[in-house]
């Protein structure tokens, strides 16, 4: 049913993500398609990595580890932004369509009174992706 | 879970740059958590103490207006009249210093490592370091300088066209008229710009090419090494989250009484702090909206906005006005600019003190206050450029502008003043009464189709706030979380209404602008030691990558 199953990720907080990355890993292995990881950074210097080309790189050897652990087919995308606190939702929806993802499964907290001012990301994926989203909460 | 990556350090870097190796880690002091619904991320202890510091200094300056009113004038006059020297002869070895890395081999290191392309077009990019560079005081000071330091500071000594009665002497009014010019363009061309072109070269050296967090510490690393993430970091990242934010409330209340004074002069509202609190905090409504769209979907697109309508506006004046006078004009001014700029910027043994401490140790000191809150927000979108493309783009392009805006504002102004004193407007509001904020729109008075003319006018000044406040906000953002861009969207809210109530407090208090004006001139001054740090750690961070 699906192929190409998309799972935004966040390098920095990748503990949080346990069950998404779980859920993806079983429907990546259910439907044999692969699973795309996805991560969006600054062009400038983060926790994690100096610049955008070491963070794709980092995303790369993430996928790598999932593909090993999980048993699974996986692939990397690294996306560049300028202000990611404010535009990581357009780059998502343009990843969706760049990596001809036919199912998004991504990990979102509870929505509590500041999802009215602030709608969290998986939400505003959801409402806006034309593929089916999954969030895993 | 299988991810170790994000805590296993930052591993040796690819490409040819030279990136630092220290074991901090971006926002490793950083405290993250939620306050309520909100999410917020920020450096500890820089976050804490500016923000409180700078809510103990609002309480005491309404608290105790007498005394706070006081000390703002003593400390005001203190170091524009005492460390004048020191402003004028750091400002100088900022400009030599752009100046030799145009020239040097230094300037081929591309910001970003050797193969970064930039982000953003030229005209993009342009718009955006001149909204948040500048904007504002183009607006405010292109008529009143001009017409002031013709007839009343009497730069280098070149002697007033008007006498005592206010009479017009004719053989004075050229030397004048172009002096003028000359010392205007010279608060507002190579000296600024060359400040913030070295505080933003710092920044993206250190944040793009070596891999430190973007504040203003990272540039302090080839000097203090890893004692540059303690308290050193901290008083200097401190200090530049008040330089930016009491520069910003100043330009707020310039703002707002500029904004005040035309909406009076166009549709009769009423001037007066209700009014002013009205438009600060509509400002602040507009600049929140362009927070919350982002670096791309906000500031950019009104930074494009802007310069359209300042186009428009200058297009207007310079065809409106006397059109070849000014194009003279703009000619003999940069001619007079070229050949006074050494003695206007020579910092001991002179004769003019008045406009020395009055006027170019005031813009020295306000701009390098300006510096962090410019500098970093022209660094993070300069990412691509090489360094000599960056210093020619950040300091000669800029300055020409400013001459031309000027040329044409400050011409057109002085052509009404000299060609017919009697009736001239802006001569009533500049020479006879000191009314700065009504002096661009007496000009205008005196030029076709003033009513609209002065609606956009009024425009202009709202959204070159806009742009300022929203950048700004970005800037204490990205300091107060240890250098992260992408800290919870809340913070940069909490900072853009911070600014906006620190600037309305302050007017309403009775110190008003003059004591924003001294607090900017009192940070300026320890930040321009700062300033000339950084062109040393700059050298040495450029002759480091290169040997990369």
């Amino acid at each position: 049913m699906f192929k190409r199953i998309m799972v935004p990720v966040d390098l920095m907080h990748a503990e949080k993500l346990e069950k998404a990355l779980l859920c993806a890993a079983d429907l990546a292995a259910h439907y044999g398609a692969t699973a795309v990881y996805v991560g969006v950074t600054a062009s400038l210097p983060s926790k994690i990595a100096h610049t955008p080309a070491e963070y794709a790189e980092k995303l790369a050897a993430f996928a790598a580890s999932q593909a090993t652990e999980r048993g699974i087919a996986t692939e990397a995308r690294a996306y560049t932004s300028h202000d990611p606190a404010v535009d990581l939702d357009p780059t998502l929806l343009k990843a969706v369509t760049e990596t001809g993802a036919d199912l998004v499964v991504m990990a979102s907290h509870i929505p509590n009174v500041a999802d009215h001012f602030w709608p969290s990301n998986g939400g505003s994926i959801a409402s806006r992706a034309d593929v089916s989203v999954m969030l895993v909460r | 879970m299988s991810d170790t990556n994000a805590d296993q350090g930052i591993p040796a870097p690819e490409g040819s740059a030279d990136i630092i190796d220290t074991d901090y880690e971006i926002g490793q002091d950083n405290i993250d958590g939620s306050l309520g619904p909100f999410g917020f991320d920020i450096h500890n202890p820089v976050f804490a103490i500016s923000g409180i510091a700078i809510v103990a200094f609002v309480f005491y300056a309404l608290a105790l207006p007498e005394q706070a009113g006081s000390v703002f004038t003593w400390l005001f006059n203190t170091v524009t009249k005492t460390f004048d020297w020191f402003f004028l002869g750091a400002a100088n070895i900022f400009v030599l210093f752009c100046l030799l890395l145009i020239v040097t081999p230094a300037g081929s290191v591309r910001l970003g490592g050797a193969e970064a392309s930039p982000d953003y077009t030229y005209i993009g990019w342009f718009a955006m370091l001149f909204a948040a560079g500048m904007g504002i005081g183009l607006m405010f000071f292109g008529v009143l300088e001009p017409v002031y330091h013709m007839a009343i500071s009497e730069p280098l000594g070149v002697p007033s066209p008007f006498n005592e009665a206010g009479e017009l002497i004719p053989e004075n009014v050229d030397a004048a008229k172009t002096m003028g010019l000359a010392a205007t363009i010279f608060h507002w061309g190579l000296h600024p710009w060359a400040i913030y072109a070295v505080v933003a070269l710092a920044l993206a050296l250190f944040s793009y090419n070596k891999g430190l967090p973007l504040t203003i510490r990272s540039a302090f690393y080839p000097i203090l090494g890893e004692r540059v993430w303690g308290w050193w970091g901290h008083v200097i990242d401190i200090l530049a989250v008040f330089a930016t934010l009491f520069g910003l409330a100043t330009s707020l209340g310039f703002g707002a009484q500029q904004a005040n004074a035309g909406l009076n002069h166009v549709f009769g509202l009423p001037i007066g702090p209700t009014m002013q609190v009205i438009i600060i905090t509509c400002i602040t409504g507009i600049a929140l909206v362009s927070v919350l769209r982002g670096l791309d979907g906000g500031v950019k697109v009104l930074s494009e906005i802007n310069m359209a309508i300042a186009a428009v506006l200058l297009l207007f004046v310079l065809f409106a006005g006397p059109t070849m006078v000014i194009l003279s004009d703009f000619v003999t001014g940069l001619g007079a600019y070229l050949v006074d700029v050494v003695p206007l910027s020579n910092p001991v043994g002179r004769d003019d003190t008045g406009f020395v401490q009055g006027w170019t140790s005031f813009y020295w000191a306000w701009w390098i206050s300006w510096s962090p809150f410019v500098g970093m927000f022209i660094a993070r979108v300069s990412r691509g450029r090489t360094v000599r493309e960056f210093v020619i783009c950040v300091l000669i392009i800029p300055s020409l502008v400013c001459v031309l805006w000027m040329a044409v504002f400050g011409g057109v102004a002085i052509d009404q003043v000299v060609s017919d004193p009697a009736n001239s407007a802006v001569k009533a509001q500049v020479i006879d009464s000191y009314n700065p904020p009504l002096s661009l729109f007496a000009m205008l008075e005196g030029l076709p189709l003033s009513s609209i003319t002065s609606v956009i006018a009024i425009v202009l000044v709202i959204v070159f706030f806009v742009t300022s406040s929203d950048s700004g906000s970005l800037v204490i953002d990205t300091i107060t979380a240890g250098g992260k861009v992408d800290a919870p969207v809340p913070q940069r809210v909490f900072w853009c209404v911070f600014e906006g109530a620190v600037a309305i407090v302050l007017l309403l208090s009775a110190g008003g602008l003059q004591s924003l004006q001294s607090m900017v001139i009192s940070t300026g001054l320890p930040f321009t030691c700062v300033l000339l740090v950084m062109c040393f750690a700059i050298w040495r961070g450029l002759q480091a990558e290169r040997r990369a």
